[in-house]
């Protein structure tokens, strides 16, 4: 049988393949350029026995889909830049504690209101350093609509697996842009679920370091009774200040992402074999970058394009090796230059970074990047 | 490869953002074609300027946006000034003639009709103006085939209107190849 296909937009993608992964609870505030998201699930939520609660503001969303996730739901939350702003100290709640979710993050310009309309990726370091503390943070830039279904996928799975809080950040061009989708049928994308308890109730603890990294968790009503709380904890859940146990616990949280990079980066490499330049590239801007790269081979240049997925984790490892090899490399971001940094960081000083720095709500065009392809020497 | 760019544009409210979905509909799951459309328009719902921009190929799309216009809709004179610049060498130009009364020079096909009118007075809703140069815009570029492009249509507009629609297809569709004379 043919595969269903459809002609949709990113957001739309998000949610059917948030559907896909087996989410029954979405807590949100609708805002632009994310309230496809919204509409969707609050139109299919109920057709699956699932629940949709629009919420009073994007705190409340963000709570609502912590307590949803705790009762066993698998959760998602859609917003953009202001809303983000807002969750971030529900997200460190989801951190700390310990909560699998996903939050949907389309970025628009900013700060604060900014440019409703307008696309931007300037959210990227939100998603690592939005909330406050150390803390694991799980970052997907999806590039087109089929790989947004995907991304969103991946983030429920990776968010049950290591028990954490995700983000799926496209910028707005790739969230309201419209492409065909293929939908995989039933089975055929790997759903994962996180460890539930084997021990009975009276033995269980939400923090059992002896299961591993990350601990089974149990739904609330099915029997299970445990503390949850913001503070920092004790395996049993209750709040301790006892420094060998704090920062134990602190570490194994970051840990669980940081010890897991290969399992969690991914990324693309286009033309990168006999590349003297690289253009780094996430989002849509990466779509720009891959039409630059082709402009450039055409006029002999050896150009090549590393594409991030996964921009948290970082790809230290891949671009450190890139840097060892490489003339340059070339960023384009709709933003003043924040992955620019970690290219920096990465890169040592012992390649130049440039970067095209576009803030005005306008894409960054081929013509941009080819450009800067041929200022690296 | 077979890159064609389209660019419908106007104001909030005309419909334009359908037009452009519908046109990258028809050559994406009727024609067998890769497209990606994609807008970009203000905050106000209805007034401010407005554009969707589809791109139609036979291989993978990168960029989505326009990069040299092949085929331009302006449905205000405002946007047919702006963007009639990037229109390419022998491109197409549609204007709505009661609207756009300064019409851009340059090395492009210009044709003109009462878009608008046309809905509103032979169709018999001002509302289906949008199908009208969808149908003319067809009509003009030969992107996708009538048939997959009237599919299209009907496949995105509500059942009760399903007539109007076609009508209003069909109207812009002549009306174009008969300016376009």
């Amino acid at each position: 049988m043919a595969k269903k296909v459809a002609f949709m937009q990113g957001n739309e993608a998000a949610a059917h393949g948030a559907l896909y992964a087996g989410c029954t609870f979405f807590g949100g505030y609708p805002i632009t350029p994310s309230t496809e998201v919204a509409e969707v699930m609050s139109v299919e939520l109920p057709k699956v026995g699932g629940k949709f609660v629009q919420m009073e503001d994007e705190i409340g969303a963000m709570a609502a889909i912590l307590g949803a996730s705790l009762a066993g739901s698998k959760v998602l939350t859609s917003t953009s830049g202001p809303g983000l702003s807002l969750k971030q100290e529900l997200i460190g709640y989801g951190c700390i504690a310990e909560i699998p979710c996903v939050v949907f993050n389309v970025m628009r310009g900013g700060p604060s209101t900014g440019m409703p309309t307008g696309p931007s990726q300037s959210d990227v370091m939100c998603a690592k350093w939005g909330t406050h503390g150390d803390h694991p943070a799980i970052c997907l830039t999806p590039a087109s609509v089929q790989e947004t279904y995907d991304e969103v996928i991946r983030a429920f799975n990776l968010s049950e697996k290591y028990r954490t809080p995700v983000m799926v950040m496209p910028d707005e061009i790739v969230a309201h842009m419209r492409e065909r989708i293929v939908f995989p049928e039933p089975g055929e994308v790997e759903v994962l679920d996180r460890k539930t308890p084997t021990v009975p109730p009276e033995q269980y603890k939400p923090y059992d370091t002896s299961f591993g990294d990350v601990p089974p968790l149990a739904a609330f009503g099915s029997g299970y009774k445990f503390h949850v709380t913001g503070l920092n904890k004790m395996q049993d859940g209750f709040p301790t200040t006892k420094a060998e146990i704090v920062q134990a616990e602190e570490e194994r949280q970051v840990r669980k992402v940081e010890a897991n990079v290969d399992d969690i980066a991914s990324f693309e490499e286009y033309m990168l074999d006999d590349a003297d330049v690289v253009v780094v590239a996430y989002g849509s801007t990466s779509r720009s970058a891959r039409y630059a790269v082709n402009v450039a081979r055409e006029q002999g240049i050896k150009a090549g394009m590393f594409r991030i997925k996964t921009f948290w984790p970082f790809p230290d490892k891949q671009i450190k090796a890139l840097a060892s090899r490489v003339k340059g490399f070339v960023i384009p971001e709709m933003n003043l230059g924040m992955c620019s940094i970690e290219l920096e960081r990465c890169a040592q000083g012992k390649v130049p970074v440039l970067g095209i720095f576009r803030v005005d709500g306008e894409p960054i065009n081929p013509d941009q990047i080819v450009e800067k392809i041929k200022e690296v020497k | 490869m077979s890159r064609y760019e389209f660019r419908f544009s106007g104001a909030g409210g005309q419909g334009l953002i359908t037009a452009g979905i519908i046109m990258a509909k028809a050559a994406s799951i009727y024609e067998g074609k890769q497209a990606v459309q994609s807008q970009s328009y203000g905050p106000e719902a209805r007034g401010g300027a407005s554009k969707s921009e589809v791109i139609i190929s036979d291989g993978p799309i990168d960029y989505p946006k326009v990069t040299q216009c092949d085929a331009l809709l302006a449905m205000t004179q405002e946007a047919a000034n702006k963007y009639s610049h990037d229109l390419k060498e022998g491109g197409v130009l549609l204007i709505d003639s009661d609207l756009v009364k300064t019409i851009p020079a340059g090395n492009f096909k210009t044709v003109a009709f009462p878009i608008i009118n046309t809905a509103k007075n032979d169709v018999g809703r001002e509302i289906v103006a949008n199908i009208v140069a969808l149908g003319a815009m067809v009509a003009l570029t030969g992107q996708v085939s009538r048939e997959n492009a009237e599919k299209a249509v009907l496949s995105s507009v509500p059942e009760a209107f399903l007539e109007l629609n076609k009508k209003a297809f069909s109207m812009g569709f002549e009306k174009a190849l008969a300016a376009s004379a």
